[in-house]
């Protein structure tokens, strides 16, 4: 069931080519929502207590390479999967209801895209998972390459695309040879696999961990971004189209931070213990740069996503606190993070679409005349800034208590994040909806079809804000594992209960 | 008195005969003003019949001609690359305007020459027939280059080509000499012995020089930088089939012999070259990428990547290990695939836009042809190592192969070279999808290397099955290998085990 997850999507983008250009859309909103009812079936299937891997599939792929399609579902990323073929299916949906430009290679991308995504969360095999870390960005490179702006200042959309992968592929290359080295190391002239899970088990020596920890953190933190990794950020999310930013903001991004809770503690745990204020000073930058800048920025993309930088520093703080309550913060925090910042986006295009510009200063009060979008706008904006009571504010919790217990003095500066997110988070809310209705913009209700994308997205925020215990019980045992190899593991908190 | 004949292995040397006579046979076609139409054909039926005597000859492993020539299944593993990359030139040569000028039969028998050529160096384990085939695979490409005649470009190629190709096999030969007088013999495995007697590579100025000067022979002929400077002039004013042909069958068939002479003659002094075909290796990688970033001529472009990827794959060569045998031909055989892909649509937008091989000429094709615009994505992208295609798996290939023969730092080399590509392969995608396409309307014509009044338009080239088929199959082709890599990977193997 595992590998007709991950094929579904591709295969019904393949299916699609051959359908009427009107149908290519629902077609493939139909094969994101397989894909989802597929995740909800492997969840419910889903064993709690357990922490070693289900639903695995273990095939000898190129066994001349010692390479494996071997795939597996844990507490780490059984909610990412999830979370992916939620944004997805919403996603798509939300580019089913507008007309595209040559749509059957539209959505062929969008669901390359799920796949490719999907297989990186899944891959148990280092080898596998490097490849569709990497495969990633081929549908993501047409889809904001193609069908994204082209900026008035001249930067066209294949500029900022090709930077975006450049950057990008700087750190994933790398990875390439770091986990290659990694398996010939370990084999030391004997049988070379690729496995994780074997891979775990006799970690290589502290010199070789040094060098190819920062090949994997390279490929990690570009994709996140952090901070002085970001550079491709500003111009990819000014070019990308809405529908396909929703989904990258909110899936891909936490492929970097999966990738250091499946990857980087297991099995380079000496190099994570060595260099972890390394990673915390970056988390951190990444924390105060992103918010001031979420603060500063007036172009409403920008403002969704240096928010985004900020996040994932925070969750990046979590997994680096090297304590099981910092990762599991992390783990119900990169899904909170995904749901909100998904929805955030197809506020932005709503908005864009109301007032015809991303300029923050020449919107307002939009409000007005639609109740209903505010309301959900509303409930997306507190999520992000963390409110008490909400699934955000859990995650930060935790994860600021696995940074206190670490390290006290980077958690003292990383809560000034959950105060400067309240900032910027009701700044976009405010200047937005409230004050006087600007000249040009249009105060209109949110039609059917945008509330049927956007309110399944808000009821997710709310349902897991009553019940996080969802993620967090499922998780736990996993991440138990996860940081086990390192010196001095500390049980989390939910295990101590 | 009676009188021995020596035994001759026809078996073995059946491949060498069929094409020797498929030369002849296509030549003389090509006099009989009847049978001109015919020589397309009968140039593929002897290519396939070289194919097919060599797939006959799989997992044999014997000595022809007294040691001369050794047929094993490195040899047939690169010969039959070669062969297939001949068989797409053929197809890529219907209509050439090249053709017609030179006259069908001499085109045709020049090309399987060359062919010819390439087969015996794959074989050659004798200073003699490595010489010998080397200048019988160059020979005909000298004229060919110069094929197209109303071009001033193809002309200037041809005689660049030949002055650069001469003084490479003149190095070669100076080099030749020396290792002969070094080491007092000429066939590998002789060399290899009269080297260890004189205390290896490094104890002897004599052999020190006739390894140094073979080595930037072999150099020249596989276009590694910094030996390199005559590949994107003399790609670009070539006729692009016979571009396409020097591209993937001379570097192969080059390698093959590299191989043979360094990785097996000269394995057991390997601690000795193996630095310096590393440092070839790294600044190849480097100039490639680099050169081909402000291209606008494919061909000049397609000719850069070329010296980057032959620092690639000579990296496989550098660890002279088995790994890194099976890493080389995997990759040159996906290379033949991604490189063919992307020649089909050269040839094609070359004969139907006023643009030539320039970049212009591609753009606005993802929605003009498709069914050449994907095949040349797959390939620009399989080229720049992006995964689920044959180029993804060859550079893993190589760089485990790297990584295991302690040669890491050379493996980032390839990851930081792939990086760089990135910017010249992706400019060839965006140009196909994201570029609109009436910009076109208002550019002037003629550009680098194609002048209208020689080459004809022809508006419906691209829609040609003879172009876009083969470029289907070589574009099929790479993302096959990159799913299901093990039957690439076990040809591949095949190919090394022959030699250890």
């Amino acid at each position: 069931m595992t590998s007709a997850l991950l094929w579904t999507p591709l295969a019904f983008g393949l299916v699609g080519l051959f359908l009427p250009r009107r149908l290519a859309g629902w077609w493939a909103t139909l094969g994101a929502a397989a894909a989802l009812g597929l995740a909800i079936a492997l969840l419910a299937g889903f064993d709690s207590g357990a922490s070693g891997l289900q639903d695995t599939v273990d095939v000898n792929w190129i066994p001349g390479l010692g390479v494996d399609y071997s795939l597996g579902l844990d507490g780490l990323n059984v909610f990412l999967v999830l979370l992916t073929t939620v944004l997805w299916t919403a996603g798509t949906a939300f580019a089913a209801f507008r007309e595209q430009e040559r749509p059957h290679l539209f959505f062929l991308m969008m669901l390359l895209g799920e796949t490719a995504t999907l297989g990186s969360f899944l891959a148990q095999d280092l080898l596998l998972f490097v490849l569709f870390f990497d495969l990633m960005l081929v549908p993501f490179y047409f889809l904001f390459g193609v069908w994204g702006d082209d900026r008035e200042d001249g930067v066209t959309a294949s500029a900022a695309t090709l930077k975006m992968i450049v950057y990008t592929l700087i750190g994933s290359l790398l990875m390439l040879v770091g986990a290659i080295a990694t398996a010939i190391i370990a084999a030391d002239g004997g049988h070379v696999t690729f496995s994780i899970a074997e891979l775990a088990r006799h970690p290589v020596g502290e010199g070789s961990q040094r060098w190819i920890f920062w090949f994997f953190a390279a490929a990690f933190l570009v994709k996140m971004p952090a901070f002085l990794l970001h550079g491709w950020m500003p111009d990819a999310y000014r070019a990308a189209p809405l529908p396909a930013l929703a989904v990258f903001s909110g899936v891909l991004a936490k492929v970097g931070a999966y990738g250091f809770l499946r990857v980087v503690l297991p099995l380079f745990p000496a190099a994570a213990v060595e260099f972890q204020e390394v990673i915390l000073v970056i988390a951190l930058a990444s924390i105060l740069y992103g918010s001031v800048m979420a603060f500063t920025q007036t172009n409403i993309r920008l403002i969704a996503g240096y928010s985004s930088v900020a996040q994932l520093g925070f969750i990046t703080a979590g997994i680096f606190a090297l304590r099981a309550d910092g990762s599991d913060g992390a783990v119900l925090q990169m899904v909170n993070h995904g749901l909100v910042v998904a929805p955030l986006f197809v506020i932005v295009a709503i908005l864009v679409e109301r007032s015809g510009t991303e300029d923050l200063r020449k919107m307002g009060g939009m409000a007005l005349r639609a109740p209903v979008l505010a309301a959900l706008f509303l409930i997306v904006t507190l999520a992000t800034l963390a409110m008490p009571g909400s699934a955000n504010f859990v995650g930060e919790f935790y994860i600021l208590n696995g940074l206190f217990d670490a390290k006290i003095v980077f958690a003292i500066v990383a809560i000034s994040g959950v105060a400067m997110s309240a900032y910027y988070a009701l700044r976009l809310y405010q200047r937005t909806m409230h004050n006087r209705l600007a000249g040009g913009v249009e105060s209109r209700e949110i039609g059917w079809r945008d509330g049927v994308v956007l309110a399944p997205l808000v009821l997710c925020i709310v349902g897991l804000a009553f019940y996080p215990q969802l993620i967090l019980k499922r998780t736990d045992a996993s991440v138990q594992r996860s940081v086990s190899a390192l010196e001095t593991p500390v049980p989390s908190t939910l295990a101590r209960k | 008195m009676t009188f021995h004949a020596p035994h001759i292995d026809y078996a073995g040397l059946s491949p060498v005969l069929a094409l020797t006579v498929g030369v002849c046979v296509v030549l003389l076609a090509g006099v009989f003003k009847p049978l001109r139409p015919a020589v397309t054909a009968l140039t593929l039926v002897t290519l396939a019949a070289g194919a097919g005597l060599l797939i006959w000859q799989w997992n044999e492993s014997t000595d022809l001609v007294s040691g001369a020539l050794r047929l094993d299944d490195l040899a047939i593993a690169i010969s039959l690359i070669a062969l297939a990359s001949a068989a797409f030139a053929v197809l890529f040569s219907i209509r050439e305007p090249a053709t017609d000028q030179v006259g069908p039969g001499e085109y045709h028998a020049l090309l399987l020459g060359s062919a010819l050529g390439m087969v015996l160096l794959a074989q050659a384990q004798n200073l003699v027939t490595f010489f010998v085939a080397i200048e019988t695979l160059s020979i005909p490409l000298y004229i060919l280059c110069a094929a197209n005649l109303g071009r001033e470009r193809s002309l200037e190629s041809g005689l660049k080509y030949l002055i650069v190709g001469s003084l490479g096999s003149a190095t070669l030969l100076y080099g030749m000499a020396f290792v002969y007088g070094g080491s007092g013999s000429t066939d590998f495995a002789g060399i290899a012995n009269g080297i260890a007697q004189r205390g290896g590579v490094l104890g002897d100025p004599l052999i020190l020089v006739g390894i140094g000067l073979t080595a930037v022979g072999l150099a020249f002929k596989t276009s590694v930088a910094p030996f390199h400077q005559w590949t994107p002039d003399v790609y670009e004013g070539a006729p692009t089939p016979i571009t396409s042909f020097m591209a993937v069958a001379t570097k192969a068939a080059a390698f093959a012999v590299f191989v043979r002479f360094f990785d097996v003659g000269l394995a057991p002094q390997a601690n000795d070259w193996q630095p310096a075909l590393a440092a070839l290796a790294a600044i190849s990688i480097v100039v490639g990428n680099v050169g081909a970033l402000g291209q606008d001529s494919l061909k000049r472009l397609l000719g850069y990547s070329g010296i980057a990827q032959a620092g690639y794959i000579l990296g496989g060569l550098v660890v002279a290990s088995e790994a890194g045998v099976n890493a080389l031909v995997f990759y040159l055989a996906a290379y033949l695939l991604m490189n063919m892909a992307a020649f089909a649509a050269v040839v094609a937008r070359e004969r139907e836009t006023p643009y030539g091989d320039d970049i212009r000429s591609v753009q606005g094709l993802g929605r003009e042809r498709p069914l050449l615009a994907w095949p040349l994505t797959i390939s620009m992208l399989g080229l720049a190592g992006l995964p689920a295609t044959a180029g993804f798996i060859g550079k893993l290939y190589l760089i485990e192969a790297l990584v295991e023969g302690d040669y890491t730092w050379l493996a980032v080399f390839i990851a930081v070279g792939t990086m760089i590509s990135l910017a010249y392969y992706l400019r060839v995608v965006a140009a196909m999808w994201m570029q609109p396409d009436r910009e076109r309307a208002a550019a002037t014509p003629a550009i680098a290397g194609a002048s209208p009044e020689a080459d004809p338009i022809n508006p419906d080239a691209g829609r040609r099955l003879y172009l876009v088929l083969p470029a289907l199959l070589a574009a099929a082709g790479t993302i096959f290998f990159g799913i299901i890599p093990q039957p690439l990977v076990e040809f591949a193997q095949h190919a090394g085990a022959s030699l250890f």
